[in-house]
């Protein structure tokens, strides 16, 4: 069975370019960079080159760029190095919509002696930018908000809060894992302090992050041990994904403009499709203001676990925020912080697209999810 | 993704006996759509007591609409009293069981049945016991006596387990000590005294922790606010070396251990341990905390 995979925010399929640059540092160049002779100190220099390759997907400089080992590492390491180096602020900006990555780093200080500011969103999934205003205070530490949304899709306002941040001196963190690759991001615009990536989520494999930190800004290491990363994150370079990493980048440049038309062209027909053909389902987030390839649609009064096995058997890939899916029992945070009603909040089903998807695949999904809701919905006790 | 039997995924997407029934004259209702899961249970019963037909309608995940569905094929041509024995456990065997986070899915199949055997019998929806037990979980609507159920007839001996049965605990969390004083009163009553009493290890584990963060919040200092006071103090500590030529540079700070590299004239200084100890060690003692302990980090 062929499968269609449509759950591209979760993670996604290694490029084969990225596998190939890969390939030689498994066999031949296997070396330690940090190393003295020949044979280790060469690989070196490609560590430099995949180092160049993240900085320029961001336009920022290679020395700004910190490998780690995903963006949860990425998003822990903002946070502890802010709170280090200016250990006389007590308060953390953050919103009700993040991933657990920063959810619960903010938590965790918040039993520690912080306070934890989460701003909320409309039901729309949108920030308040006076809500944000009022939250910013000379005790505030850093200000954490992602760039765009996992669940939803949402893009929020970066380049105007970082702005609003610095005009008061604070620091400020995204975390752009979903939105890297998918929308323009110039650092040497975007006043953020610091912004995490992650290898997996732009066709890299899982195991290697980025953490940006703009020059000059003071940093104290989350991970202590030798001098990589120019004393600021101990640990053997993982070469290999350094460089898969690099070229995952520079493809990501190069195809950023496809990811914004040809992608999102798919997923607005794929989301137009299923409107048409099926009867009481929304979609959730703004429409205005999301990433190219993610759709989060709800289908009024059945279960979103039933809805993913169900696609699953016609090898359709998605996820779901209801409960079932969770492991915790309740529906997402997100779509609870966004109100959404419980008749919907529990079949929400995310669609995510990217770059290797094609037409014939969201035609196909198209033909085939209407029967799979009114399957469920045929059985479903309630029919209002 | 769950791992579900084979007979699971068939009553899944090939379930029998679905679909409102219009002649039953017994109707079973558990669930909401805000639990995330909804059972309607639809029985014909005959004059003699036996149950002719059943159907089902379920709002909810695959292992909700199987156990429904398997249920159905169950009752069919049971007496009432006999399909009042019916255990959850019983509708999980019959699906070659269910992962242990579902098997809620099971125990809402047989309230609902016993939902629907009352309603024939004209008795109110909710049973009499449940009427009487105490609301523990508020966010699932569990009361005692239904974890009390589920304890005894699935032989349940951990908080995890009553959180997998019957959802009770699964959201807020603020009801697990209660569930845990439940749990251990009934284990002992059935005269499990080793499961009773690691419970009660849990718990009082459990109260240790948190009288410790509270002790940590309220008593001594917290990290950030030791991390704070050696900051201020050495300000106070630098300009005495400055003096002489030379400067502490702070290191790190991990629990009481204070890590510093001295610089300047201190660096080379014949005397540096003096000055670690008598000077920079004895002015953090007096300022922060009596028992910090100065260790130099050389450049």
């Amino acid at each position: 069975m062929q499968v269609i995979y449509f759950d591209n925010n979760a993670t996604t399929k290694v490029a084969p370019e990225v596998t190939e640059a890969m390939l030689p540092f498994f066999t031949e160049l296997w070396g330690n960079p940090s190393s003295m002779h020949t044979f280790g100190g060469q690989v070196a220099k490609y560590v430099d080159q995949a180092r160049e390759q993240v900085a320029d997907l961001f336009n920022a400089k290679p020395q700004e760029i910190l490998f780690t080992s995903c963006g949860t590492e990425s998003d822990n390491t903002a946070i502890w190095s802010a709170l280090q180096t200016q250990p006389d602020k007590k308060h953390i900006v953050t919103t009700a919509v993040e991933h657990p990555a920063i959810l619960e780093t903010a938590a965790f200080w918040e039993r520690n002696g912080y306070t934890v500011t989460r701003l909320g969103v409309d039901e729309k999934g949108n920030l308040d930018l006076e809500e944000y205003a009022n939250a910013l205070t000379p005790d505030t530490d850093i200000v954490s908000i992602m760039y765009a949304n996992n669940e939803v899709g949402n893009i929020y306002p970066i380049p105007k809060m970082a702005e609003m941040a610095k005009e008061r001196g604070i620091l400020f963190h995204t975390d752009a894992v979903q939105a890297a690759g998918k929308v323009d991001i110039d650092l040497a615009k975007v006043p953020v302090d610091m912004l995490s990536i992650s290898g997996h989520k732009i066709h890299c494999p899982k195991g290697i992050g980025m953490l940006y930190i703009r020059k000059g800004v003071l940093f104290r290491p989350f991970i202590r041990g030798g001098h990589q990363e120019s004393g600021r994150r101990g640990g053997t370079e993982n070469v290999p994904y350094i460089v898969g990493l690099g070229k995952a980048c520079q493809l990501a440049k190069e195809h950023m403009a496809e990811e914004q038309t040809r992608v999102a062209a798919l997923r607005d027909r794929l989301e137009a499709g299923i409107l048409a053909h099926v009867p009481e389902c929304k979609v959730n987030g703004d429409p205005a203001h999301r990433l190219p390839g993610t759709t989060n649609i709800a289908f009024r009064n059945i279960e979103g676990e039933a809805v993913l096995l169900m696609l699953d058997r016609l090898g359709i890939c998605a996820s779901s925020g209801s409960a079932c899916t969770s492991g915790s029992l309740e529906p997402s945070h997100v779509l609870k912080a966004m109100n959404v009603p419980f008749k919907y909040a529990h079949s929400s089903t995310r669609f995510s697209l990217c770059r290797y998807n094609t037409e014939e695949e969201v035609d196909f999904a198209i033909e085939h999810i209407p029967a799979v809701i009114k399957t469920l919905r045929d059985l479903s006790p309630f029919k209002d | 993704m769950w791992n579900y039997s084979q007979k699971v995924q068939d009553f899944f997407l090939k379930p029998h006996n679905a679909g409102p029934m219009e002649d039953a004259n017994a109707i079973g209702e558990v669930g909401s759509l805000a639990c995330g899961d909804a059972l309607k249970l639809y029985l014909k019963i005959n004059d003699e007591g036996v149950i002719e037909k059943a159907s089902f309608e379920t709002f909810g995940c695959a292992s909700a609409i199987a156990s429904s569905s398997i249920l159905t094929d169950m009752v069919i041509g049971m007496k009432v009293d006999d399909a009042l024995k019916i255990t959850n456990a019983d509708i999980a065997k019959a699906l070659d069981g269910l992962p242990r986070e579902k098997m809620h899915c099971s125990v809402m199949g047989q309230e609902a049945l016993e939902a629907a055997i009352r309603n024939w019998k004209g008795e109110p929806a909710v049973p009499h016991a449940q009427e009487e037990g105490k609301l523990v979980c508020k966010c699932f609507n569990v009361t005692d006596q239904t974890i009390i159920k589920a304890i005894r007839e699935n032989n349940l001996t951990t908080l995890e387990d009553i959180t997998a049965f019957t959802k009770a605990g699964g959201a807020c969390g603020s009801c697990l000590d209660e569930i845990s004083e439940i749990l251990e009163a009934e284990l002992r009553r059935q005269g499990k005294g080793t499961a009773a009493a690691s419970v009660a290890e849990d718990v009082a584990h459990n109260e240790k922790v948190a009288a410790a963060h509270a002790e940590e919040a309220t008593g001594g200092l917290t990290n950030i606010e030791r991390m704070q006071k050696v900051m201020a103090a050495m300000q106070l500590i630098r300009p005495q070396l400055q003096a002489d030529g030379g400067d502490v540079r702070l290191v790190d700070i991990s629990g009481k251990v204070v890590s510093v590299q001295l610089t300047g004239h201190c660096g080379g200084c014949p005397a540096s341990q003096a000055t670690l100890h008598q000077i920079i060690e004895s002015i953090l003692r007096m300022q922060v905390e009596p028992d910090i302990v100065v260790k130099e980090v050389k450049a």
